[in-house]
């Protein structure tokens, strides 16, 4: 196993019940530091909710989950929020404020946490937008954007403090393959050039496995299976072959549960 | 049976609801304090929500007030009592139809406003973004919005009480003939300071806390999807009328009565 | 969006909201006639104080001096016992003032009035006043001048 100081965050037997249903049941992790993790599964198996829990935005019902040794769950509400500032998250829909302009966004974390004057924080925030190619942009509204671009503002607003961990939430969903092209770009740039931790939660096979270093699948609330990309295409698991190839039917079935169609078929119609 | 069980969980579920409201307002009070470091976040809410309050409330006044004048002009000559027309509306307005009006079109107009604006955050994911970025949503989008709308709600019942004062002034004055030094003196006879100007306010202050907290609260426990914040709104509208007639009550029984 | 614009209005609303207060508190309330707040109490016993409101005005020569502080009723005596508040600018009434209950115009309000004595000694917090004539209503008056118009000459 790799060394304490390598993994940047440790979940350990962790549970997490929602409406009585549970969406982790005892699971572990490692997320390397300094690489890019993928954790994937099919929709609804509660990824975007893994994120949260490591950001410390819900508690799990038990088990441990540390970010840079830190135990996340036990954090008071002070030292969670100083914790924060050392990650950053890229939500699905970029989750920009609505109310401020491209600009005023990326630098709203300089203005809520630094004193930074006026001209160091506009070039800060030129600096960043420069580094996801959104220079030009500072003055459009969230509104006028389009989807890949709201998230790149929100990459460019997620480097701002210069984070050591950025999670990426569903990134490539419902994007646009040149739009797709350029995000996958800038993820593994920001992971070579800053040493960025990565952890980018998609369901997307494809886009994913061409820059992750590790992968975890996970479904049904348990680590099915996990190893490098070239691990997993290349695994003999049904279930995983399903997934990683994208087949319709397997181990996941295509049907949703119903009586027979013959029965049905006969059987209907009458009043 | 099923009704029974359905309204039991009915009452669990509002129970959970105040007892939510009630640590929400906790929060949301331990967040004023730093807001007076930052005075420039209050200045902009103040703007969305008395300024733009304003209009309504102007044009509201005046024409209640000139109801009032009419109304109650017809009615005191019934008793040869015209002359006390000034005192009569004085004091209704100060005493009740200030406060209660002005809170109850408050709720409506700015109430709503801000119910739908922190509900429509909350599903677009802006106060969960916030607090990934370490910043405190109760401190920097919750807290200024409460205390300026706490604040305006005093502040426009006085604009209320005074502008519909000026309606009623018109029309029995201007409209009907009354003397325009009588008008003034005899309101000036009967309404006292303390008792009801000062009440009048300490009841507008009351309403405004009721007023700010259901409308903030209401957005920040949306279901966040459209047809939940739309539902959060009509919520504030409802829950901040009920409350504040309920208050009302209470307050002129404990103020007023004998 | 903050700009200069949005300041100007937050302060031209809080002025208004000022000005509205100062409008009430001058033209509409008593603040301006009233002299200090505290004030002298002062008891006096009428036999009738029927439409006299609880907070009536306190008149000498038509100039406002206090108020009803409150109206109860004293049991041994079988009078109403008026205790009012008299401003503690006017601290030379002569003890024997009597006190009158007024009716403003022809159907206004009542008040009372205080008709000054010329006693050497002034009303102090405490003091009493029996010298007093109650309330007329309309039925004794009538009543009055019915007798004085048919049995008169008896």
């Amino acid at each position: 196993m790799l060394d304490e100081q390598d993994i940047m965050v440790r979940i350990r037997g962790m549970s997490f019940e929602y409406a009585g249903r549970k969406i982790f049941d005892n699971i572990d992790l490692d997320i390397p530091r300094g690489k890019i993790t993928a954790i994937m599964g099919p929709s609804g198996t509660g990824k975007t909710t893994l994120l949260r829990l490591i950001g410390g935005q819900l508690k799990p019902s038990q088990g441990s989950i540390q970010v840079d040794g830190l135990e996340v769950p036990k954090l008071s509400h002070h030292d969670l929020y100083e914790l924060r500032k050392r990650m950053g998250m890229l939500f699905q829909s970029g989750a920009l404020l609505s109310d401020i302009n491209v600009f005023e966004n990326v630098a709203f974390p300089l203005r809520e946490h630094t004193r930074l004057p006026e001209s160091m924080i506009h070039d800060l925030v030129l600096m960043k937008l420069n580094a996801v190619g959104l220079r030009g942009a500072g003055k459009l509204m969230p509104s006028e954007l389009s989807g890949g671009m709201a998230r790149r503002v929100a990459m460019a607003r997620a480097i701002t403090l210069d984070p050591t961990m950025i999670m990426y939430d569903e990134p490539f969903t419902g994007q646009d393959p040149i739009s797709m092209g350029i995000l996958v770009k800038l993820i593994h740039s920001l992971n070579h050039s800053l040493g960025i931790t990565s952890i980018v939660v998609s369901h997307d096979v494809a886009e994913t496995a061409t820059i992750a270093d590790y992968v975890y699948l996970v479904s049904g609330g348990k680590v099915i299976d996990e190893g490098t990309p070239e691990q997993l295409n290349s695994s003999r698991s049904e279930w995983t072959t399903q997934f990683m190839q994208g087949q319709p039917d397997g181990p996941i079935p295509f049907h949703y549960p119903a009586t027979d169609f013959r029965d049905e078929l006969l059987g209907g119609g009458q009043g | 049976m099923w009704l029974i069980r359905n309204m039991g969980r009915r009452a669990i579920h509002s129970f959970q609801r105040l007892g939510r409201g009630n640590l929400f307002l906790f929060h949301t009070l331990m967040g004023i304090p730093q807001l007076f470091l930052r005075y420039r976040l209050i200045v902009q809410q103040l703007f969305a929500v008395g300024v733009m309050s304003l209009t309504i409330i102007v044009v509201s006044a005046a024409f209640t007030g000139m109801v009032l004048g009419l109304q109650l002009f017809n009615t005191l000559q019934n008793f040869g009592a015209e002359q006390s027309i000034g005192s009569v509306t004085a004091l209704t307005l100060v005493r009740e139809l200030g406060p209660v009006l002005t809170a109850i079109f408050f709720a409506g107009l700015a109430g709503t406003s801000l119910t739908a604006e922190i509900g429509l955050m909350k599903a677009t994911e802006q106060l969960s973004g916030m607090e990934m970025m370490a910043v405190d949503p109760m401190r920097r989008v919750i807290a200024p919005r409460f205390l300026a709308a706490w604040v305006s709600v005093p502040i426009l019942a006085l604009i209320f009480s005074a502008v519909a004062i000026l309606g009623a002034y018109f029309v029995a004055v201007g409209l009907l003939g009354l003397d325009s030094s009588v008008y003034w003196t005899q309101m000036q006879s009967y309404v006292d300071w303390d008792e009801d100007v000062v009440n009048g306010i300490i009841k507008s202050v009351a309403f405004g806390f009721i007023a700010a907290w259901i409308a903030v609260f209401e957005g920040h426990d949306a279901i966040p999807t459209s047809e939940g914040v739309s539902r959060a709104t009509i919520r504030t509208v409802v829950h901040t009328s009920l409350s504040v007639l309920g208050l009302d009550f209470i307050l002129t029984s404990l103020m007023f009565g004998g | 969006m903050y700009s200069k614009t949005v300041e100007v209005w937050v302060g031209i609303f809080v002025a208004m909201g000022l000005a509205a207060l100062f409008m009430l508190a001058m033209q509409v309330s008593n603040l301006s006639t009233m002299g200090s707040e505290e004030g002298y109490e002062v008891s006096l016993f009428f036999d009738d104080v029927a439409g006299l409101g609880p907070r009536a005005p306190v008149r000498m020569s038509g100039v406002r001096i206090g108020r009803v502080s409150s109206i109860a009723y004293d049991q041994q005596r079988f009078q109403a016992v008026v205790k009012v508040s008299i401003d503690n600018d006017f601290r030379s009434i002569p003890e024997d003032t009597t006190a009158l209950i007024l009716t403003e115009g022809l159907l206004g309000a009542k008040y009372i009035g205080f008709e000054p004595g010329g006693a050497l000694e002034n009303l102090v917090e405490g003091s009493k006043i029996h010298s007093t004539q109650s309330s007329l209503s309309l039925e004794k008056i009538i009543g009055q001048l019915f007798v004085k118009l048919t049995g008169g000459n008896d």
